[in-house]
């Protein structure tokens, strides 16, 4: 279908500190024992997707994802591993690989990224409108768990939500701003509304990080903007703003036939042309380029931002925030559980086979149990997603969290919405709550933390 | 698309034409002999004989071949990575170490890169099946591929050979390093012989495969038709969809999918449904639905009458069509555009949607190129087929869209088979780019200038709908500094007339805008009434949108002449009294809704009343007693020529 995907796996991003480590890069957090980069992939692979550019942030990171994904879809994909430098943001990183790009189409996914929305449908989308670029959007996360919400992460979740304004069919990109930027006032572009008539504005839309971008258009703004830096905060609103008095040159060659055969107007082309036009039902920017009397002889140069609106019944999450990763963690094992390819006990968990589980101990359901852990004897395990080669003490609790690998806790522990990281070690009668364990950290026997984010001093 | 129907002399009794055709009869065209456009019949190998002589045996084309060379060398040689990391499979993929993940880099493996493969391939080439469609592996090792800056690197391979041990790799290096001191290309050619042998015996077992799983779904049609239920039915429509997964499992996991295409591919062609299917025959439908690409949901309260046309839930295609973009191989991305664009209803207009297709095929043919082994002319029709069939499930086929398939087809069945890829495929473009010229752009100026002949001045002009050889002439007559005034007549729900209308008061026309309600009463002021044609029937019956027959009546009744201009590849030889038997359905959920007063939605969950049934009809028939005059390329001619043109300037023009 001439399209390319480019999967934008990120580095050590700086939000998801401690989670993120020298060793584990954040797109392979784990999400129900998998790294998160595989649902991005796996969802592609389904989609006939597979020859696949992931971009990593540095050159270490690019290793152990490269290394992943290598051992992991041999033989299923064909995934090309690009390193970029750090804090070169999304478009930086597109700019890095611009010679890669060949296909006429390409589609930029955010490889933290856990969705069931198939990326066909974003094509299709950008196909069917001819646009320059398609976004995904959907439906803002509902954010915090349900019991016991971690109040901590929540005020900086808050403040992420974007502004977007759709024309009234809901197809047309409007107006875009980042959350940040609407502190004040919401500026929108007369012309656009002008020409559109009515927009809906919308706060509670996310963008899913999923998008199609004409390929010369993408090449032609990364080369002309320098100052570039993200596809959301830059690229996207300047294509949006511009859509109307449009500096690309879309399709070269056609506009310059056109100019050419003006005189000419009888050329069958243009007469072909405009009867193509006239059968289908302008869009407002068809209308905006012919001018107010529906006929000028200068049409004024447009292009099209489209959207896609992931419907409710999709799920649809981004791992951005600490917030978001154990929610992700909770609705794949839970809600969501279709997405982790996992088949669910009758008691609605999953327990691996070589798990060893004390006496007395129970499982809950919505429950992950990784391979070769071992649980001691009067322990208890709800909502929670436990790694593999964990070994747990007896009278251990823990209640909405997720445990990475090699974890060992130790008798008498309680564990409630927190994120222990691998090879971190709980000494006896930890108590831990809404908390974030970095890896191999040492919590003393008997400290008692709240909210709080536990890590080794990087040296 | 209606060649099926028997093309009768006029002179027969019309009553027999009218009711439902059993499908499949004999077309009495035979010296010029035209290919069925969507039929498997024999027909086909009339044409080219020499397509006979294909080989069962299939040889997949290099898969990443292409797509390597491509890229060129900005791409680093296939990284081994794989044969290290599959070495230590053990390591839980979740588990941080760092010191597990000293991975192998890519670096270290630049110059004997792909060694380990190789030598485990031909050592195991038997049991390696999967490795087959490697090819571009073996060229892009032959390149002498160095990094370039911010490379990329492959770190994984679709067809690699799964779980080579370390030592296998290593002594594969050394094996290799060997022999490209003793010369590469000698070390070249046993490998080479190695695969094919592989590829055969893989593809061998693919078609065992791929024949027991056809076998499956032969055994499973009866039951399906047999009315076992829809759940039944949707089985195999699921396994479809799972398939590429499912494929995986199996023993010859990779090179079976590239072996499976085939077939299915062929399948498809077979399948291609008939353009007039009676949609009240259940075992058909089943049958049908099991084979179309779009998951099409049956409307359940249709109206009695209209049973035999297909009516589907038109909220449920469009998402599911487009959510398949990348599961839809065989169709190209151009039609595929056209198809998605017919089905959201972006192009309307006979016209359009044939310029649109042709273009879309146009297209097509320039990306197109004959796979071993096959003949151009017998393979390219197949492949146009199974797009013609895509686009019926998209939407029905209009009348002009239908000769000009048979249009495109002659022409690639005429080819000469001594004509290379690259001339045949010249000539195919510009056989299409002549056909658009001549028949719509070239006649649409003809017509224009015979009917503006018919404009005086002080006339005032009816027209309905939009109708762009109508527009060309309302402009061009306006251009000429006649002094007329146009009255647009519009219907709900799709109002294109207000489209024309725009464009009409843009070139400075003087109009008045109306809706069919008011017909009768604008009417009296009108002195000639033009109308547009989706197609003229041979017995001068005018198919057109719905409506139209409405205006030509009351014009009739009130002695306005009634001018239908409509391009002579429109025309067809079928016969037509009423237009029930042949139509298309819209949208219900159109003449539901008004869009913007949500007030009077009254109807918002009408699927839910078993006793209502909504009813969109998009083409009617106008009865050629209320047609004064057609005027068409060839000249204007009573409605009662229409049959002379269909037999004299049909086989001069559109089969030569």
């Amino acid at each position: 279908m001439d399209f390319q995907v480019v999967v934008l796996a990120g580095g050590f991003s700086k939000t998801l500190v401690p989670l993120v480590s020298k060793e584990v890069p954040k797109a392979l957090l784990p999400v129900a024992n998998r790294p998160v980069l595989s649902y991005v992939l796996e969802l592609l692979e389904q989609n006939n997707l597979k020859d696949l550019i992931v971009v990593v942030e540095s050159e270490s990171a690019a290793l152990l994802i490269g290394g992943w994904i290598s051992s992991a879809y041999v033989d299923r994909l064909h995934v090309e591993v690009a390193a970029v430098p750090e804090e070169i943001g999304t478009a930086g990183a597109l700019r890095a690989i611009d010679h890669h790009l060949t296909a006429s189409d390409i589609l930029v996914v955010s490889g933290d990224l856990v969705c069931d929305v198939p990326p066909g449908v974003v094509a299709a989308t950008h196909r069917r409108h001819d646009a320059v670029v398609t976004a995904m959007l959907c439906s803002n996360p509902v954010s915090g768990s349900t019991e016991s919400g971690s109040s901590g992460v929540k005020d900086k979740a808050k403040k992420r939500y974007n502004i977007i304004g759709l024309d009234p069919t809901k197809q047309f990109l409007l107006h875009v701003a980042a959350g940040v930027e609407v502190e004040k006032d919401v500026r929108v572009q007369k012309s656009i509304l002008r020409a559109v008539g009515q927009m809906d504005i919308r706060a509670d839309l996310m963008d899913a990080h999923m998008y199609a971008f004409k390929r010369s258009v993408l090449q032609e703004v990364l080369n002309q903007k320098e100052a570039f830096q993200s596809l959301r905060r830059d690229v996207l609103p300047y294509l949006v703003r511009s859509q109307l008095r449009s500096e690309l040159l879309l399709n070269g060659v056609q506009s310059e036939e056109n100019g050419n055969d003006k005189d000419a107007s009888q050329n069958p082309k243009i007469v072909l042309s405009q009867l193509l036009a006239n059968a289908s039902t302008p869009s407002f920017h068809e209308l905006h380029a012919l001018g107010p009397n529906g006929f000028s002889l200068s049409p004024r140069k447009t292009h099209k931002c489209c959207v896609y609106i992931a419907s409710n019944s999709n799920y649809c999450v981004r791992l951005n925030t600490i917030q978001a990763f154990s929610d992700i963690n909770r609705d794949v094992i839970g809600d969501a559980s279709h997405l982790s390819g996992y088949s669910f006990s009758a008691q609605n968990n999953i327990i691996d086979p070589s798990a060893v589980l004390g006496s007395k101990t129970t499982v809950g359901p919505q429950c992950m149990l990784g391979e070769g852990s071992q649980m001691g004897d009067k322990c208890s395990v709800k909502k929670s997603v436990i790694g593999r080669h964990c070994r747990i003490g007896s009278n251990v609790k823990i209640v909405n969290s997720i445990v990475m690998n090699h974890v060992t806790i130790g008798d008498g522990c309680s564990i409630q919405g927190s994120v222990v990281c691998s090879n971190v070690q709980l000494l006896e009668r930890v108590v831990l709550k809404d908390c974030q364990v970095g890896a191999g950290f040492v919590v003393t026997a008997g400290s008692e933390h709240k909210g709080e984010s536990l890590a080794k001093k990087e040296k | 698309m209606e060649t099926r129907r028997v093309p009768r002399a006029v002179s027969d009794p019309k009553v027999r034409q009218v009711g439902f055709f059993a499908p499949g009869a004999p077309p009495d065209r035979s010296q010029s002999g035209p290919p069925h456009p969507a039929s498997s019949s024999p027909p086909v190998s009339e044409i080219s004989p020499s397509g006979n002589s294909l080989s069962p045996v299939m040889i997949p084309p290099p898969r990443h071949l292409s797509a390597d060379l491509a890229r060129g060398p900005h791409f680093s040689p296939a990284a081994p990575l794989s044969p290290m990391r599959a070495a230590r499979d053990s390591i839980p993929v979740g588990s941080y170490n760092p010191s597990e993940f000293v991975a192998p880099t890519a670096s270290e493996f630049t110059d004997d890169a792909l060694s380990p493969n190789w030598t485990a391939r031909r050592s195991n080439s038997g049991k390696f099946a999967s490795s087959l469609p490697a090819g571009g592996f073996d060229m892009s090792s032959l390149k002498q591929n160095n990094f370039p800056a911010s490379s990329l690197t492959t770190v994984s391979i679709v067809n690699m050979p799964p779980g080579i041990t370390e030592k296998d790799g290593g002594a594969g290096v050394e094996v290799q390093k060997e022999r490209s001191k003793t010369g590469s290309k000698a070390s070249l050619k046993p490998l080479k012989e190695q695969t094919t042998k592989a590829e055969r015996r893989a593809i061998q077992e693919a078609q065992r495969a791929a024949k027991a799983a056809t076998k499956g779904d032969g055994s499973k049609t009866p039951a399906a038709s047999s009315g076992l239920g829809s759940s039944a039915n949707a089985n195999p429509g699921k396994a479809a969809k799972a398939s590429p997964q499912k494929k995986d499992n199996s023993p010859v996991a990779a090179s079976e999918k590239r072996g499976s295409d085939r077939p299915q591919d062929k399948d498809r062609k077979k399948d291609v449904p008939h353009p007039r299917m009676q949609f009240d025959d259940k075992s058909r439908v089943e049958k049908a639905k099991k084979r179309s690409v779009v998951k099409q949901t049956e409307a359940k309260n249709r109206v009695e009458l209209f049973r035999h046309l297909p009516q589907y839930e038109h909220g449920t295609r469009l998402p599911e069509l487009e959510s398949k973009l990348f599961q839809l191989d065989p169709v190209h991305p151009a039609v595929y555009k056209v198809g998605l664009r017919y089905l959201a209803g972006d192009i309307s207009g006979g016209n359009a949607r044939c310029i649109a297709m042709l273009q879309a095929f146009q297209e097509s043919i320039k990306d197109y190129s004959t796979p071993p082994e096959k003949a151009l002319i017998r393979d390219l029709t197949s492949k146009i087929n199974s797009y013609v069939s895509f686009l019926i499930e998209c939407r029905p086929l209009s009348i002009s869209m239908g000769n000009a398939i048979r249009f495109l087809k002659s022409k690639i069945a005429k080819l000469s088979l001594a004509l290379s890829e690259s001339e045949a495929k010249a000539i195919l473009l510009s056989d299409i780019d002549r056909f658009i010229n001549e028949k719509i752009i070239l006649a649409d100026k003809v017509i224009v200038r015979h009917a503006v002949t018919k404009i005086r001045d002080g006339d005032v002009l009816l027209t309905y709908g939009s109708s762009s050889a109508v527009e060309l002439l309302l402009i061009h007559a306006h251009e000429l500094g006649k002094n007329f005034r146009v009255v647009v007549v519009d219907s709900r729900p799709k109002l294109e007339g207000k489209l024309l209308l725009r464009r009409l008061v843009g070139k400075g026309i003087s109009c008045t805008y109306t809706h069919i309600n008011a017909v009768s009463y604008i009417m009296h002021e009108v002195t000639r009434v033009f109308l547009g044609a989706s197609s003229v029937l041979s017995n001068g019956t005018v198919y057109s949108r719905v409506g139209t027959a409405c205006v030509a009546m009351v014009a009739h009744q009130f002695r306005v002449p009634v001018l239908i201009c409509c391009e002579a590849y429109k025309f067809h030889e079928r016969v037509q009294l009423d237009s029930i038997c042949s139509n298309e359905l819209g949208d219900p959920d159109m003449i539901a809704k008004v869009p913007g007063r949500k007030e009077i939605d009254s109807l918002d969950d009408w699927a839910n009343s078993d006793n209502l049934q909504l009813l969109n009809l998009i083409y009617d028939a106008t009865p050629s007693d209320y047609v004064s005059m057609i005027i068409t390329d060839y000249g204007m001619i009573p409605p009662t020529s229409v049959p002379v043109i269909v037999r004299e300037y049909r086989r001069e023009h559109l089969w030569t």
